[in-house]
């Protein structure tokens, strides 16, 4: 039985993609900030191994590196309610993006941390700057740059990931696929044209990213 | 007849004229030294001899194999030419025999006990008959640069092409190394050299090839030039390498 | 409350898991397979296979696992084939197994120093007899470390396929979690079970990462 595809049934339902873009784009925005937040306090704690923090990274990390995406997520979602927490789709979506890139971002950044030349550092005691402020200003800049690439392909790769949310119903764009296809009943239409936007999305994001290392990161002051 | 001829040799990298015009010959038999500073192309000439590098005008003669612009098929040409490395480039997976025996066992098809009686015997001419299971990392700079001599002899190539193979050496490492090579060249070996070691040069040398800038500044007899030279740019280079 | 005991959960959980460690074996052996073929055609001399090659790559790492599960698993319905969310997983996972492992092995290749290259050249041996004699053997030496990590990530993806009803730990998980209303508990276990497949495979993959680094 020959099969006619039908790609204009999707036009109709754009304004469900174009939702489900933004809704993405948020998901991975929050997610990023806290993120790269949590990773920046977890790679001082495991590189110096700060008292309480370090075992609790430390756990944290290996439990988030070793399990799927999809699990923490539905743990968060499904799991937590039991103990009371009840969240809602959009919150546990968050939290769970949050949690997953707080854990790669402590290894990849704790990497940059250790890279940074033990010569900076002790320069900067020498003029008797305390640990705290010597991270601020000579360490987690450096740090930062150096691991900027493998951070931004970590984001990018949770940002793919969150397509996963969908199963919580997150309002983010495989969600919006899939109201899609229960209305016009043309999956494979759907989710061909919903791959390629995931794809540009993925190349913007990256490039985005690429310009905020440049522009931003790698400002000198004048 | 010369087994070697370069005829008009241009190599650009991109708009880097780096050899601008070079011809050459090189008898059999004789030993070739090419001198000058870092930059005035003489690796890159080297190179051009065995095909590593490409050119974008002349020819190439060895032996009977001619290479014209843009050939790359350069099968021919490489089993007449051996080459030996400054990095030494051994392959360290592979013990010292083992090294010797791969291309004659994969190219030539040489048979395993023939390939194995060859490579102790070209491992025997370098000094390293004790090393045949040796690898590469439990050897010193010196032994491993033999080794890598035995390889490029067990080819049985016409011309033997040396790119600085003393240079990532240390200092009290580089006699044996030179001592292996005087002894290929007292056997007949054609010798295409490029050395930073003056006295070996003057030594062992048949013919001397100062380069600057891309073009053969000076040629001719080591010993004449050394003492002689005609130029205020090879008078200078001599005196700054001594 | 529910009328399962733990073990009955975890003994499900188990009995699941199964089918995870098989599908992981199935993905990783074909996806290997298929790797080869990638990473040769990424490295070919021919420009139209190493451009298909750098669009497959391309395509497999920068979508969502599940839109390439999603895109199979419709997409072979419309030829009119019976899919089974088995068919479907494993060969979605293939692919996108295969891509990954491609770069990484392209990676170890190209980490190869040119002297190896230029050596062999020097002493007439074609690209071919390269490959297999000098370059791959040192290449694979390097791609071990990374490769066994990957695994690691072949089983998580694993998980993505309980969405088209592929019953493995996830699908399984769900479905006791529904029928005991112990979430917190059964999604807590299904975590375990991935942490214990996951975390030896991650110390493996750091252990050799290690040994590398030191023999340098």
């Amino acid at each position: 039985m020959a099969y006619t595809f039908d790609f204009s049934s999707i036009w109709e339902y754009r304004e469900y993609l174009y939702n489900g873009v933004i809704g993405t784009l948020r998901l991975t925005l929050v997610g990023t900030v806290l993120g790269v937040a949590i990773g920046i306090l977890g790679a001082i704690s495991r590189a110096w191994k700060l008292p309480v923090l370090f075992p609790v990274y430390t756990v944290y990390v290996e439990l988030i590196r070793n399990t799927p995406f999809i699990v923490q997520l539905f743990f968060v979602f499904f799991g937590l309610p039991s103990l009371g927490i009840h969240l809602s789709e959009w919150q546990a979506a968050t939290i769970a993006m949050v949690l997953n890139l707080g854990a790669y971002s402590t290894e990849i950044i704790r990497a940059g941390v250790e890279s940074v030349p033990k010569g900076h550092i002790e320069a900067a005691s020498a003029l008797a700057m305390s640990r705290f402020q010597i991270f601020r200003c000579v360490i987690l800049r450096q740090a930062l740059l150096k691991m900027w690439p493998a951070l931004s392909s970590q984001i990018v790769i949770v940002m793919l990931g969150s397509s996963v949310c969908s199963q919580i119903s997150a309002e983010e764009l495989t969600f919006g696929a899939g109201f899609i296809t229960s209305r016009n009943f043309r999956s494979f239409e759907v989710y061909f044209v919903v791959t390629i936007m995931y794809f540009l999305l993925a190349v913007g994001v990256r490039r985005a990213l690429g310009l905020f290392g440049r522009y931003v990161l790698a400002r000198r002051a004048t | 007849m010369s087994l070697v001829s370069i005829n008009g040799l241009h190599k650009r990298f991109g708009t880097h004229h780096v050899l601008k015009g070079i011809d050459l010959r090189v008898k059999e038999g004789q030993v070739t030294a090419v001198i000058g500073r870092s930059g005035s192309g003489k690796s890159t000439l080297l190179r051009s001899i065995n095909g590593l590098e490409s050119f974008d005008e002349g020819s190439l003669d060895v032996d009977g194999v001619r290479i014209t612009v843009g050939q790359t098929d350069l099968r021919q040409l490489r089993l007449k030419v051996g080459m030996v490395f400054q990095q030494f480039n051994l392959y360290p997976h592979l013990t010292a025999g083992q090294n010797v025996m791969l291309a004659p066992t994969v190219v030539k098809k040489t048979g395993k006990q023939q390939a194995e009686a060859l490579a102790r015997d070209a491992l025997a001419k370098v000094g390293l008959a004790d090393r045949f299971d040796s690898f590469p990392d439990q050897m010193s700079g010196g032994q491993q640069q033999r080794v890598a001599i035995a390889r490029a002899l067990a080819m049985q190539p016409k011309i033997l092409l040396c790119d600085e193979i003393t240079s990532a050496l240390d200092p009290e490492l580089v006699n044996e190394v030179l001592a292996v090579v005087r002894k290929l060249a007292e056997d007949g070996m054609t010798l295409i050299m490029v050395t930073h070691e003056m006295r070996f040069a003057r030594e062992v040398g048949d013919q001397l090839v100062f380069m600057h800038q891309g073009k053969i500044h000076e040629q001719g007899d080591p010993k004449t030039l050394f003492a002689a030279p005609s130029t205020p740019e090879l008078a200078s280079f001599i005196s700054s390498v001594s | 409350m529910s009328d399962f005991s733990l073990w009955d959960i975890i003994r499900n959980l188990l009995l699941a898991g199964r089918w995870t460690v098989l599908l992981s074996l199935i993905a990783f052996v074909c996806g290997g397979l298929v790797g080869i073929a990638i990473l040769m055609m990424r490295t070919s001399s021919a420009r139209l296979l190493r451009q298909f090659a750098v669009m497959y790559i391309e395509l497999f790492q920068g979508t969502p696992l599940l839109m390439q599960l999603f895109l199979l698993f419709f997409g072979l319905s419309l030829t009119g084939m019976q899919v089974s969310p088995w068919l479907a997983a494993s060969v979605a996972l293939t692919l996108f197994t295969s891509a990954y492992l491609a770069e990484i092995w392209r990676g170890c290749v190209e980490a190869i120093p040119r002297g190896q290259w230029e050596a062999s050249a020097s002493t007439a041996m074609t690209y071919m007899e390269q490959m297999r004699h000098v370059i791959l053997p040192q290449a694979l030496r390097i791609a071990v470390a990374p490769t066994v990590g990957f695994s690691v990530q072949v089983v998580k993806a694993t998980a993505v396929t309980s969405i088209i009803g592929f019953v493995e730990l996830t699908k399984a998980g769900s479905m006791i979690s529904n029928a005991t209303f112990a979430p917190f508990t059964v999604y807590g276990l299904i975590a375990l079970m991935y942490f214990c497949l996951c975390f030896p495979l991650s110390l493996y993959a750091r252990r050799l990462e290690r040994k590398i680094n030191v023999s340098r």
